[in-house]
């Protein structure tokens, strides 16, 4: 539970986006749109991105992410807008002249070198002796810990190597910029974990600016200093996952990352933290954070994320409970999934830590049982649209 | 959910009958009958002499089994080895010429829209509609003295030398330059289909990653492209000059009759001089000289892949 005052967080955001503007971005783009024909891929889109982030595009499949991590290393042309790396105009320059590298999603290993030959490839355009690549080669296959597999194909190392030799290959240019697409998603799940905090791991050796196209929210909320979600060609919201997380701008952001409880409600009246919100579906007020722009009587929606909300069988009689039955349960260990009818018939998805050992049949509701939900003002998302 | 179970009994079906022997057994029975027993008749035949009777060969006299005259004229004679040269020659020109048009033509297929790929595709294979020999009599016509393409070719080419080098017309018919071109024009769809076939499995993101890595296009072309058509390369090759080697029609009709090819050679000995045997040694010594290296590359790519195989192990 998050107990932090709403405006605290709020000067926090802001002063961040103040000190920004005061120098240039290492990494900005603007304004770029880019057209399939009618179809309209990136739709006006402008970012910041400081030196050293790890920076996520996060989206579904179609929302625009691959594509504007393709015009960023030079494969599409936006159709308007500029894109500045390190202060220069990158807009016009080709792949090859760009000092952009990426790691794709295939990974897109040359069959017919060797894991070495694949790292020294982008080398060979770098103005260094023959020692000096060498050298470079080598500290890439130490900081990807493939020294041993140097003479293989790439068809004879396993998926977890060659992503690494991918990663070597991108990095071995020391480019100001790496973009990753989807750099996980050929790994397993257990891999995949182990090869995120090696990432980070490098990312914090090498210092590059990276930037990740994911589709998997997990994975960009862990990876990520900041991430930016999109949504048919647009970015919805950008920042930390914490603030992307617990504050939500629209149902879109709540609904894609992670899971949440959406009503619809409509504005009673407003308070200097608080505002009353009445949901039909509770059959009565409560309680919630104040946003900014919202008007007395206005229609609003109401989000609540599973966790935060607080299951009992009494009355915990504090200003936002609502009674419900449990329609079904599920038990995983670390926590307990329930799913809880409210007299309107709406369900709702509860997430309850199970903190304390419990026995069988000492759970703290059991299917049919009658409970009470209660959440913190603090922690109920209103949302204008 | 049914399929597997419906699968496995047309399976059975299909084992029991002993189907799947009679489908492994066809190709080889066609190849017995149809490749290996001819060429034993004409592999016999080469070692026969020749006699003044119907068929014009016997085996026994002299030579009871084996006669070795076929092979001593054709090593002693100069007409055999010069006509070997000539073919092989013309062949691998042609070749050549056919891998320089027909590697970019191949390349342009696979990066144009699906639609215009059908089309181009469609016109690659068009020619082979009409007679072959229908087309290289087109190209005779073409060649002639008076054709308006040898007027317009001279004409350009009186346009570029001096007034007194001037010609009245190009000699093309009846030379080997007359030769390489209707083997490239005809042999040219033979280089581009397998060419096509394996630039267009290449995943075009290798390109992209080169490019990403620095590389211009044309160097992306050299590292990526270039070593990873070498099959459709070898593959197109082999197409085309094993039978442009033993070709007979083409020299024929537009080649010279001072520079014979030895497809023409093979014939004249068998029709006009009626030396079977002889013609059969020729013939031959042609497949040694056109099998024997594809054997030896056969061999040694399969035990460059085998390699690759058995160190293939990857370790997770």
């Amino acid at each position: 539970m998050t107990d932090i005052p709403a405006i605290t967080i709020d000067a926090d955001l802001q002063s961040a986006s103040v000190k920004k503007s005061a120098e240039p971005s290492f990494i900005r783009i603007e304004g770029v749109t880019k057209k399939f024909g009618s179809f309209t891929a990136v739709n006006s889109v402008t970012l910041e991105i400081e030196k050293g982030e790890i920076f996520s595009l996060l989206g579904g499949s179609g929302c625009g992410k691959t594509t504007l991590l393709r015009m960023l290393a030079g494969f599409e042309e936006p159709t308007a807008g500029r894109i500045y790396i390190d202060g220069q105009d990158m807009t016009d320059l080709p792949p090859y002249e760009r000092p952009v590298n990426m790691m794709f999603q295939s990974y897109a290993l040359f069959p017919h070198m060797t894991v070495a030959k694949n790292i020294a490839y982008g080398l060979k355009h770098e103005r260094m002796t023959a020692a000096q690549r060498d050298d470079r080669v080598r500290n890439m296959l130490d900081l990807v810990q493939l020294t041993d597999f140097a003479a293989r194909k790439p068809h004879q190392i396993s998926g977890g190597q060659r992503q690494r030799v991918a990663l070597a290959r991108a990095l071995a240019r020391q480019p100001k910029l790496l973009l990753l697409d989807e750099p996980l998603a050929a790994l397993d799940k257990k891999l995949r974990e182990h090869t995120q905090f090696e990432l980070m791991d490098i990312q914090d050796k090498t210092g590059t600016t990276f930037i990740v196209v994911t589709h998997d929210q997990e994975e960009a909320m862990t990876l990520s200093s900041r991430l930016a979600v999109m949504d048919k060609g647009r970015i919805m919201q950008i920042g930390t996952a914490t603030s992307v997380y617990e504050y939500p701008q629209s149902r879109f952001v709540a609904g894609f990352i992670g899971s949440i409880n959406i009503f619809d409600g409509k504005v009673v009246s407003i308070g200097d933290t608080t505002t009353r919100v009445h949901v039909p579906e509770f059959g009565g007020d409560i309680e919630a954070r104040s946003v900014e722009g919202i008007e007395d009587g206005a229609q609003i929606s109401l989000a609540i994320r599973p966790e935060k909300l607080t299951i009992s069988r009494t009355n915990p009689q504090s200003a936002n409970s609502i009674r419900g039955i449990v329609r079904d349960l599920a038990y995983f260990g670390k926590d307990s999934l329930y799913r809880v009818a409210l007299p309107s018939g709406h369900i709702v998805s509860v997430n309850s830590v199970n903190a304390r050992r419990i026995g069988e049949n000492e759970r703290v509701a059991d299917w049919e049982d009658e409970v009470w939900l209660s959440f913190d003002p603090n922690s109920a998302i209103l949302l204008k649209d | 959910m049914n399929e597997p179970h419906h699968d496995s009994r047309f399976q059975r079906w299909f084992n029991r009958r002993g189907w799947i022997k009679i489908t492994i057994a066809t190709p080889y029975v066609w190849l017995i009958l149809f490749f290996l027993l001819p060429f034993a008749i004409v592999l016999a035949m080469s070692f026969a002499t020749r006699t003044p009777t119907a068929p014009p060969f016997s085996f026994g006299g002299d030579y009871p089994l084996l006669n070795t005259r076929t092979y001593h004229r054709l090593v002693e004679d100069s007409l055999y080895i010069r006509a070997y040269l000539t073919s092989i020659f013309n062949a691998v020109i042609a070749t050549l010429m056919c891998l320089l048009i027909g590697y970019p033509m191949a390349l342009g297929l696979t990066r144009v829209s699906k639609s215009w790929r059908n089309i181009l595709l469609m016109l690659v294979i068009l020619p082979f509609w009409t007679s072959f020999l229908l087309r290289v009599y087109a190209w005779m016509g073409l060649m002639g003295t008076n054709s308006w393409f040898n007027k317009l070719i001279t004409s350009g080419y009186n346009y570029l030398v001096p007034a007194e080098d001037a010609l009245r017309y190009i000699p093309m018919m009846n030379t080997n330059f007359a030769v390489v071109l209707v083997t490239v024009y005809s042999y040219l769809p033979f280089m581009i289909l397998p060419l096509f076939a394996n630039l267009e499995k290449l995943d075009f993101t290798l390109n992209e990653a080169a490019m990403d890595l620095g590389s211009r296009p044309s160097r992306v072309f050299l590292d990526v492209t270039l070593p990873q058509s070498v099959p459709g390369i070898i593959a197109g090759s082999m197409l085309v000059f094993i039978p442009a080697s033993g070709e007979l029609i083409i020299p024929s009709l537009v080649g010279s009759s001072s520079r014979p090819m030895i497809g023409r050679v093979i014939s004249d000995e068998f029709a006009s001089a009626r030396d079977w045997p002889m013609a059969s040694a020729v013939a031959v010594a042609l497949l040694l000289l056109l099998v024997v290296p594809l054997m030896v590359y056969t061999y040694f790519d399969g035990k460059a892949h085998e390699k690759i195989k058995s160190s293939g192990g990857a370790d997770a």
